[in-house]
């Protein structure tokens, strides 16, 4: 597989390009902040990209949905990273259906119509402290009549608030540290004992703290096997962190475009500030690092495509990797722009704000780069 | 099965019939390579061997045309090749500045005699060739040289000196930028090949950092070129110029990136240890290195992804500036590591035991990495003007 789109791709970037950034430009984004929006994005446009055909990528085409790749969902996600178009495609699109990919036909054919028909909005409730820790869970569940008691609390779940299905990572048995005792539950909004609390983050968007308190949930809310869910855990998360890093090339290469085009515009000492030597090289460099960035990306989405087995260590790779050069990429941005960068009425800070939750989620540059260093033994 | 993955089984099939042992092992050192020539040196028999029996699959250049001694590969049988032989761990057959630099331009710029009669040499390793671009007062600022080539009627005659030449002293050939028109600083430099023979030629080894001299002086004193050996149009070889070097950047970024070469991470564990859950026990060098090898893997990925568009003619012509700035940086900064983990071991310079101070002058080597066919900052210049289009770059 050539290192490069296929013409199939070009063509779905050229569609999904000037639809974003006519339906969902930054203003978008603005205005839905300034209106303390309670659902944190616009249902209209979940439902125009479900036209689009944007929502069912990942679903198979005996489910409804397009059948195609991680490279295709990467492609729509960047986009959204590039204008920084608050959307639960990637938990719904990318996480969800990859859970339920893993789940019974009943299950798929519960929660994905409505995905594909931009109705259904979904979360995934993995974490349970300030950082990341897939390898701690210890949120209980327990037998209780003909299906499992929910009891423990979940953090940094985006969409949570107002997601019809969340998916929650929940302890069957063992210890919080153990690998295995992993179960994956679709748990329906609204359920009792669950409470709900959203919290809007730096960058505007909301992300929910859940309380279980004896949630219960039947026996077929199970998603693949009790006890041994965590090699599907393992693979929503590899989904979920490419498709990140694709939405983080986004705003990585987003925040450089606006900052190349800011040294074309802005004079000081009678001379475009571009034509100084000192911010080119830092410029170009940026440049080389949002194109390996890029490339590691592009490795992941097509060695998940072909259910390859190094597809894990080059997920590792393009999140870390990504996550360096993003945040490189608005630290230079708000520098470059100088004082209107520190601006509220200037983008670029937006831009900045975004790759913060953007680069935490689902593990920052050095949880990958740890986690790299264990794979290779060291 | 399909026609590309019968061109793989077949190809593993071959290189594990046809590779010796001791050509998968990892390249030691520059002298470990094979680098051919008329007078050419062999580490060992196998090499010889292993060198021959590629060369007349045409695997040595697989992307060439037959005729002119390669396999005619499509790039993706030249891409399945080299991942069968980076997977059985073969080294390279053949080390050469013809095959990476010149050839590619000569298929490009030279007449069909040229090709003929040069390239099949190439490919076979027969000549081992030079690059005569850099002179004393023409670094960074290469289009300044200032190397004389008069048109004497029936032969050019060339008086001048270059610096830098790598491996001047053990070339036979050499492929040079002369200036042929004074009054044009980009439209009087030519580009000739001749001899290292050729009476006038010396060469004076340039002792380096690393006690070793992989580069020379080159010294013309009236040197005798026939006109045949002009490659391009004359006063026009600046754009000959720039093809190779922007070949010479591709072969540079991907220096260190081999997958035979050394990882930091096992050096490290060697002389450090590891803690019972096999985390290396120094936890900043770990992180260290651990940070390293997400931008060395990236990078691979960015080297993969660079040829793929190369062939495609999909890769923005300035690219190959980005490629050497990132893999030279990357080698360097590998090096460092390689020394850190290396500790006191890392610092012998003669004995037995450090292969005659390998790391060390591995080490001190890269530093030209990042100065050699146009520094980091000529290449971030250039990234500036011709990709980022920033003004008055």
């Amino acid at each position: 597989m050539p290192m490069f789109l296929t013409d199939d791709q070009v063509m779905l970037r050229d569609t999904a390009q000037p639809f974003i950034a006519e339906q969902a430009p930054i203003s978008h984004m603005r205005k839905l902040r300034d209106a303390q929006d309670a659902t944190g994005f616009s249902r209209d446009l979940w439902a125009q990209f479900a036209e689009m055909g944007f929502t069912g990528i990942l679903i198979d085409e005996a489910d409804g949905g397009l059948g195609m790749g991680h490279v295709e969902a990467g492609i729509v996600l960047e986009e959204i990273g590039r204008n920084l178009t608050p959307s639960p495609l990637l938990s719904t699109a990318v996480g969800a259906v990859t859970a339920l990919k893993q789940g019974s036909v009943e299950q798929r054919g519960h929660w994905l119509p409505g995905i594909l028909t931009g109705t259904t909005v979904a979360a995934l409730a993995v974490d349970e402290s300030a950082k990341h820790r897939p390898n701690h869970i210890a949120l209980a569940a327990e037998r209780d009549g003909n299906g499992f008691k929910l009891t423990g609390n979940k953090t940094f779940v985006a969409h949570g608030h107002v997601a019809d299905l969340i998916i929650v990572a929940a302890r069957t048995a063992g210890a919080a540290a153990d690998a295995d005792g992993i179960t994956l539950f679709a748990v329906e909004r609204g359920a009792a004992h669950l409470t709900v609390r959203p919290e809007r983050l730096a960058d505007a968007s909301l992300a929910s703290r859940l309380v279980f308190e004896g949630v219960h949930v039947d026996a077929d809310a199970v998603i693949g096997h009790v006890d041994n869910g965590r090699e599907g855990l393992t693979r929503i998360l590899n989904a979920l962190r490419t498709g990140a890093a694709s939405e983080m090339l986004g705003v990585g290469n987003g925040a450089m475009a606006m900052t190349v085009n800011y040294l074309k515009e802005r004079k000081q000492f009678g001379k475009l500030i571009g034509s100084y030597q000192a911010l080119q090289h830092r410029a170009a460099h940026l440049y080389a690092e949002m194109e390996v960035a890029r490339a590691s990306v592009l490795k992941a989405q097509q060695l998940l495509d072909a259910g390859d087995e190094r597809a894990e260590r080059a997920v590792l790779v393009a999140k870390s990797m990504t996550g360096y050069a993003m945040q490189l990429s608005v630290q230079e941005g708000i520098q470059m722009h100088g004082g209107i960068g520190m601006t509220d009425e200037y983008d670029i800070g937006l831009f900045m704000k975004r790759q913060r939750v953007l680069g935490e989620f689902c593990g920052d540059s050095d949880f990958h780069a740890h986690a790299l260093a264990q794979l290779m033994g060291y | 099965m399909s026609e590309l993955a019968s061109f793989r089984a077949e190809t593993r099939a071959w290189l594990i019939e046809n590779c010796p042992p001791e050509m998968r092992q990892p390249v030691r050192s520059d002298a470990d390579a094979c680098w051919g020539g008329r007078n050419p040196t062999f580490s060992c028999p196998e090499q010889k061997l292993w060198m021959n029996r590629m060369a007349a699959k045409g695997w040595t250049v697989p992307d060439w045309p037959k005729a002119y001694g390669g396999a005619g590969l499509s790039p993706a049988e030249t891409k399945a090749l080299r991942e069968e032989m980076a997977a059985l761990g073969c080294r390279n057959p053949l080390s050469s500045f013809g095959i990476s630099m010149l050839g590619p331009a000569m298929l490009h710029f030279a007449t069909e005699e040229q090709k003929v009669h040069y390239l099949g040499q190439i490919a076979r390793g027969e000549i081992r060739w030079c690059q005569g671009y850099s002179e004393p007062n023409a670094g960074s600022d290469l289009a300044s040289l200032a190397t004389r080539c008069e048109d004497k009627g029936d032969h050019f005659l060339i008086n001048g000196q270059k610096i830098w030449t790598s491996y001047a002293d053990k070339c036979d050939w050499i492929f040079c930028l002369v200036r042929t028109d004074t009054s044009s600083k980009h439209e009087g430099i030519s580009f000739l090949l001749f001899d290292m023979k050729t009476p006038g030629v010396t060469t004076k080894p340039i002792l380096l950092i690393s006690g070793n001299s992989p580069f020379c002086e080159t010294f013309f004193d009236d040197v005798k070129v026939p006109k045949d050996q002009l490659v391009g149009t004359l006063n026009k070889g600046w754009d000959v110029a720039k093809y190779v070097l922007g070949h010479e950047r591709e072969m540079i970024s991907g220096m260190g990136l081999g997958t035979t070469s050394v990882s930091v991470s096992d050096v490290a564990l060697k002389n450090i240890g590891a803690e019972p859950d096999g985390r290396l026990d120094d936890p900043v060098l770990r992180a260290r290195i651990a940070q390293f090898e997400v931008r060395a893997e990236a990078f691979r990925a960015m080297s993969e992804r660079f040829i793929d568009q190369l062939k495609a003619k999909q890769a923005h012509p300035a690219q190959p500036s980005m490629m050497k700035y990132y893999g030279t940086e990357l080698n360097k900064a590998r090096h460092e590591l390689l020394m850190s983990a290396g500790g006191a071991d890392a610092l012998e310079w003669e004995s037995d035991a450090s292969r005659e101070g390998a790391a060390p002058r591995a080490w001190l080597r890269t530093k030209a990495n990042s100065i050699e066919g146009g520094t980091s900052e000529v290449q971030l210049n250039i990234i500036s003007k011709h990709i980022l289009n920033l003004p008055g770059a």
